[in-house]
């Protein structure tokens, strides 16, 4: 069964020069522990690939349930250069949260309180 | 000493809501308002002003701003004003300031400039000295682009603001000075936190609270993932920090504003624009992001403990901007059947008659929009959209092949396919590109000025 990480997780994004970081923040304990194991470097880099990033990076914020992607050279120039409507990677962090995510059949401990069973 | 000092943040960046730091100064009980004005490339664009006239070059959006706070800073004597509106000439906007402080009737409101951050009038001395300004990411020495840099930046961090307050500033103007250092000065200032050892996690969670409030809303609703029309953004409220003597601090807003002050919103933000979150780089500290701990106290409301530093760099980071061409981007609707493949259409056909009359472009990007092109390749619309915006944006050396590229658009009106409008803004403006270039330099070789004015 496959879930949208949005029901698992909120997350925003923005600007390094030509960098972007995307920072995805699950909504429980238990949905952390899944998209550490899910959400990996790999995973979001194979997402992302038509960006051209010349590298991606993962950064665990356990204290904040926390995960953040640096995407590097992945803004086509940045604010100042690049050619895209979206410069700053703004719209970076609502694109990621489309991803399917595979959970387990059961996926009521990973949803945002409040809005399970739905 | 106060037992907690309240810093309010009524501008997130040049552009910002021109109501929002009058409506935080007069309902916030502030102790001190900043505003914050300077994105990567705003320096470049203060320099160019500046270089045309010797008045200009800084965030005019301020002296508007000033000049409507004036009544309130009438009524609130205490209420003190930090801010990097100063740009490429934090002596002409305190110039400026005081104007508009003399006609509102505090002609004898003491303001103070911190300066020393612009680099440019030294570049070629410190060039020669070894500073070799390498490119952060490439390792490029600068003087392989030196002939075209057009400003040149230290950010500076908050110990210049505690000597400005220091010496009675009520208004103090900056330069580049890191967005965070403006919360990180006043705190420091009020509980006298001095920069050595034994106040670094203080400054650290200083900073982890400057962090949270430089950009404004963001902290209190704007760009949260679960905001909806419950959040009432049309009455934002703009973010204030509670800071004690210990580091620790809240999070809020003024009571029977719009948006929203909880985990989710200070999570998002606590992670916005940070590489690595064990390591977030100011001049005054190595920031751990990762020992914070937030927790919603009441409605509104976020505590935020346990920030600490993870030590200090002998290094300031500088903003560099370079002159990298010209650019300019424009739209065009294309409604109607098929509207994503006749746009696709029409863009060949706009590139063609380019090429047709003899002009050539060192980047050109299409997008149509609606199609999910603004994270492009990445998605694709899952049904057919009755019509779509097409933009067409290009970057080139030559000024000319910009300009004859804005006069493309209208062509297609009524020379490309069935469907095509929303040419009603006229040829697009051209804009001259500045490239950002960070890179460090030495603590030592930078020396901050703070002048009461």
């Amino acid at each position: 069964m496959k879930l949208p990480l949005s029901r698992i997780a909120h997350g925003r994004s923005g600007d390094k020069g030509n960098h972007a970081n995307i920072a995805v923040i699950a909504y429980t304990d238990a949905g952390y522990e899944l998209l550490k194991d899910k959400l990996t470097v790999e995973a979001v880099a194979g997402y992302f690939a038509p960006l051209g990033a010349t590298r991606v990076e993962r950064f665990e914020a356990a204290n904040v349930r926390g995960l953040n992607f640096m995407l590097y050279d992945a803004l086509a120039g940045g604010a100042s250069g690049s050619l895209r409507t979206d410069t700053q990677g703004k719209t970076l962090a609502v694109t990621l949260l489309r991803m399917p995510i595979e959970v387990p059949a059961d996926p009521e401990a990973l949803v945002r309180p409040g809005e399970r069973g739905t | 000493m106060k037992q907690h000092v309240r810093i309010g943040n009524g501008c997130g960046f040049w552009g910002d809501n021109l109501d929002a730091p009058v409506r935080l100064a007069a309902a916030g009980k502030l102790d001190y308002l900043t505003l914050e004005y300077l994105a990567e490339l705003t320096m470049s664009i203060l320099a160019v002003q500046l270089a045309k006239d010797p008045t200009a070059g800084f965030a005019t959006d301020f002296v508007d701003v000033l000049t409507r706070l004036a009544p309130i800073l009438n009524h609130l004597p205490q209420l003190k004003v930090v801010t990097n509106a100063g740009g490429m000439n934090p002596v002409g906007c305190a110039a400026a300031a005081r104007e508009v402080l003399t006609k509102a009737g505090l002609p004898e409101k003491p303001i103070a400039v911190v300066g020393g951050d612009d680099l440019m009038p030294r570049l070629d001395e410190l060039i020669a000295a070894g500073h070799e300004f390498k490119h952060l990411d490439s390792g490029d020495p600068l003087s392989s682009i030196r002939g075209k840099v057009v400003s040149a930046n230290a950010y500076l961090g908050a110990k210049p603001i505690v000597d400005a307050l220091k010496l009675g500033a009520d208004i103090v103007i900056t330069g580049r000075v890191a967005d965070a250092s403006l919360t990180v000065g006043p705190a420091a200032f009020e509980f006298g936190w001095d920069f050595t050892d034994s106040h670094l996690d203080r400054l650290a969670a200083a900073t982890v609270a400057g962090h949270l409030i430089e950009c404004g809303a963001q902290v209190t609703g704007g760009l949260w993932i679960n905001a909806d029309d419950d959040a009432r953004l049309g009455n934002v409220g703009y973010p204030i920090a509670v800071m004690a003597e210990d580091g620790t601090f809240s999070i809020t807003k003024p009571a029977g504003t719009g948006g929203a002050v909880n985990i989710e919103t200070v999570v998002e933000q606590l992670l916005y624009e940070v590489a690595d979150p064990a390591k977030y780089y100011t001049p005054d500290v190595v920031a751990n992001f990762t020992t914070v701990q937030v927790k919603e106290t009441e409605t509104d409301v976020v505590a935020v403990t346990g920030g600490t530093a993870n030590g200090v760099t002998d290094t300031y980071k500088v903003s560099i901007a370079y002159r990298d061409g010209y650019m300019a981007a424009g739209t065009l609707v294309i409604a109607g059947p098929h509207a994503v493949e006749k746009a696709r259409q029409s863009a060949a056909v706009f590139l063609e008659r380019l090429r047709r009359a003899g002009f050539t472009y060192a980047a050109s990007h299409v997008e149509v929009l609606g199609a999910g092109a603004t994270v492009p390749g990445v998605l694709k619309a899952d049904h057919e959209p009755p019509e779509v915006v097409l933009r067409i944006a290009m970057k080139d050396s030559n000024r000319a092949s910009i300009e004859r590229f804005t006069k493309e658009f209208a062509p297609l009106v009524t020379g490309g396919f069935p469907g095509t409008t929303g040419y009603t803004t006229g040829r697009p403006p051209i804009r001259e590109v500045f490239a950002f270039w960070p890179a460090l330099v030495a603590k030592s070789a930078v020396t901050p000025t703070v002048n009461l004015i």
